[in-house]
């Protein structure tokens, strides 16, 4: 039977819903689900980790080191705990992505990215090619297998479980060559943009940092998320963290409203998993009309302080 | 010091990805071949870091089929001072590229790995983190901004919540996001002179690097298709097909 341990991942005392993601994932893939938190102070995060429906123990490490998530300092320890679990899971977040191949190296199992589903215990389904295709790989079953969990493809477990804390310590070595500086959120009072059941994007088409404040404001009437492409990021009309795409987030809302963006390849792979996709765009030509579930050509500053008054 | 740059060669990202209709691969048949972007990010800021005195000297990196040789090429021309060409069957898995990379580090002792956050053909976002471990020096990826001083190297990172700084000792890796630099462009005179760069090549067999990929690809599909859906013609309709479909 499978035993997978699942790596939390947190902020500022709060655990990211990318763990109750993942352990939807190891849910599919059936078996024993663990968590371990890595902190300096895990107790309240293990808390939560504990009520995760389906979770059958949450192990907590403190240590002074794990303050923040370095992945190098973090690695050593998983790989550690790992020992005996047949299955380590990560979110496909910047967190996991940077962490996970560190433990796979150290396990010396090659890892699988971006889980989207679970066929068996060791096969499953994932992008490559910017999702433009999907592939079916098979993880050796005399290793551990290693992997990220695609966020957008699962829907978070939900609460109610009560899982046991269990203080763990792991002996391990760690480095001490990388310092950690200053982390610069974005503040935003708005939905978070990776969980918003909707999002209002903006592209190079809004023209400029002031011009944002429009998408700000029909964003807010709908109560969505903001999010942007490359290239209005690249242009400084936005903050990175904003980035929908590829090399961004890739989000699934309910409802996502593409406003002068032309819908390069890298961009619709942010978004192929959204229910309905409303695409406005002056050119009738765009390509992100060939995705749109609902497309309004037109001028996006007439059509979007109109749209909003609608509501 | 030395900056090694990893640089992969993939299929351009302007291509559209076929897959073949009995899914066992994706067409690369007679498809454009390019630099991976990311690596060409990795390549332009060994270069810049070159050019203030930073670093010496620039060696680009590859574990490809015999063809990349022109790969190397374009590195060469791009700036690189000259190229290490592995010479691997087939495709490799990222931990069996990072175990080679690791054997070329050990003889090139570099002061800096430079390498792209993810290569666009397998989307792995492995290599350059799974390096590090292998190596034991410390990794900042999805660099934003880069800054070298005193054997350290301080490193914006974009991450989900926004930009984090660390600070690194040096030797290590770094990876690129897109925002770090603009890759120049190569020109003319400059690929002439690449020819007579030095490229030397290493069968994959004399790493002794173990090969063989532990995960088995047995099946190739197209992404569920979305098809285009309905034009409106004006925001009352909009908001009312917004409404047909509940989201309102
Ligand atoms: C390796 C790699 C990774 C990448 N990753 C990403 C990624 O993660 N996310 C991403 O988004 N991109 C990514 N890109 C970039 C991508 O290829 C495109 O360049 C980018 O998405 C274009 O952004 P855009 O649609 O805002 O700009 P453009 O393509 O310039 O489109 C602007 C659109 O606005 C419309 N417009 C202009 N004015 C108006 C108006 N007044 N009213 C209505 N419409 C108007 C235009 O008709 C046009 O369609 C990546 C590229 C590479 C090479
Ligand atoms: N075969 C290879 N040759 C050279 N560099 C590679 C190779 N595979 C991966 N890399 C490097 O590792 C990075 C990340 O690749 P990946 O982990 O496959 O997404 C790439 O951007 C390259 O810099």
């Amino acid at each position: 039977m499978s035993k997978i341990l699942i790596i939390a991942e947190h902020l500022d005392g709060k655990l990211n819903p990318s763990t109750a993601k993942c352990v939807s994932a190891a849910k599919a893939v059936g078996g024993d689900i663990h968590i371990a938190v890595l902190a300096a102070d895990p107790t309240a995060i293990a808390a939560e980790a504990a009520r995760i429906e389906g979770v059958g123990k949450v192990l907590a490490v403190a240590n002074a080191a794990n303050a923040h998530a370095i992945a190098q300092v973090l690695a050593p320890q998983i790989a550690k705990l790992a020992e005996g679990y047949s299955h380590v899971f990560g979110p496909s977040t910047t967190f996991g992505k940077d962490l996970m191949p560190c433990v796979a190296a150290l396990l010396g199992s090659a890892q699988v990215s971006d889980v989207m589903t679970v066929e068996s215990s060791h096969v499953f389904k994932r992008p490559i090619y910017a999702g433009n295709a999907i592939i079916t790989v098979e993880a050796p079953s005399d290793r551990p297998v290693v992997a990220t969990i695609r966020v957008a493809s699962w829907a978070a477990a939900g609460e109610g479980g009560s899982a046991a804390v269990e203080n763990a310590s792991v002996e391990a070595s760690l480095p001490t060559h990388t310092k950690f500086v200053e982390l610069k959120q974005g503040k935003s009072d708005r939905p978070d943009l990776q969980s918003a059941p909707r999002v209002v994007s903006g592209g190079r088409g809004v023209g400029s940092a002031e011009n944002f404040s429009i998408i700000f404001s029909l964003a807010d009437k709908l109560g969505a998320g903001v999010g942007a492409s490359r290239a209005a990021v690249d242009a400084g009309y936005v903050p990175n963290d904003m980035q929908v795409g590829q090399t961004g987030k890739i989000i699934a809302p309910e409802l996502y409203v593409a406003i002068g963006i032309s819908g390069a390849i890298q961009h619709l792979t942010g978004i192929k998993d959204a229910g309905t996709i409303v695409a406005i765009n002056k050119d009738a030509e765009a390509p992100i009309f060939e995705v749109a579930d609902i497309g309004l050509v037109g001028d996006l500053f007439q059509i979007v302080p109109e749209l909003e008054k609608a509501l | 010091m030395k900056i090694l740059v990893a640089y992969k060669r993939v299929v351009d990202y302007n291509v559209r990805i076929q897959v073949k209709p009995d899914g066992s691969g994706v067409v690369t048949d007679g498809v454009k071949l390019s630099a991976n972007p990311f690596d060409d990010i990795a390549l332009e800021e060994a270069l810049r870091l070159r050019e203030k005195g930073v670093a010496s000297e620039v060696i680009v990196a590859t574990i490809a089929p015999a063809d990349a040789q022109p790969h190397l090429r374009n590195g060469l021309a791009m700036g690189a001072n000259r190229a290490i060409h592995v010479v691997s069957d087939g495709p490799i898995e990222p931990l069996t590229a990072a175990r080679a990379l690791l054997k070329l580090i050990e003889k090139e002792q570099p002061g800096l790995v430079l390498m792209g956050k993810q290569a666009i053909d397998d989307d792995a976002n492995q290599t350059g983190q799974m390096l590090a471990t292998l190596w034991g020096r410390p990794q900042a990826t999805f660099a934003g901004k880069v800054d070298i001083a005193d054997n350290r190297a301080t490193v914006i990172r974009e991450v989900d919540a926004g930009l984090e700084t660390l600070d690194v000792e040096l030797p290590a890796v770094i990876t690129t996001d897109l925002r770090l630099n603009e890759p120049r462009f190569i020109k003319l005179p400059d690929i002439m002179k690449a020819k007579s760069k030095p490229l030397e090549t290493v069968p994959f067999a004399d790493l002794g690097v173990e090969g063989g990929n532990q995960l088995k690809v047995s099946h190739y599909a197209p992404p569920p298709k979305r098809s285009r859906g309905v034009m409106v013609k004006d925001v009352p309709e909009l908001v009312s097909a917004l409404k047909s479909k509940g989201l309102l």
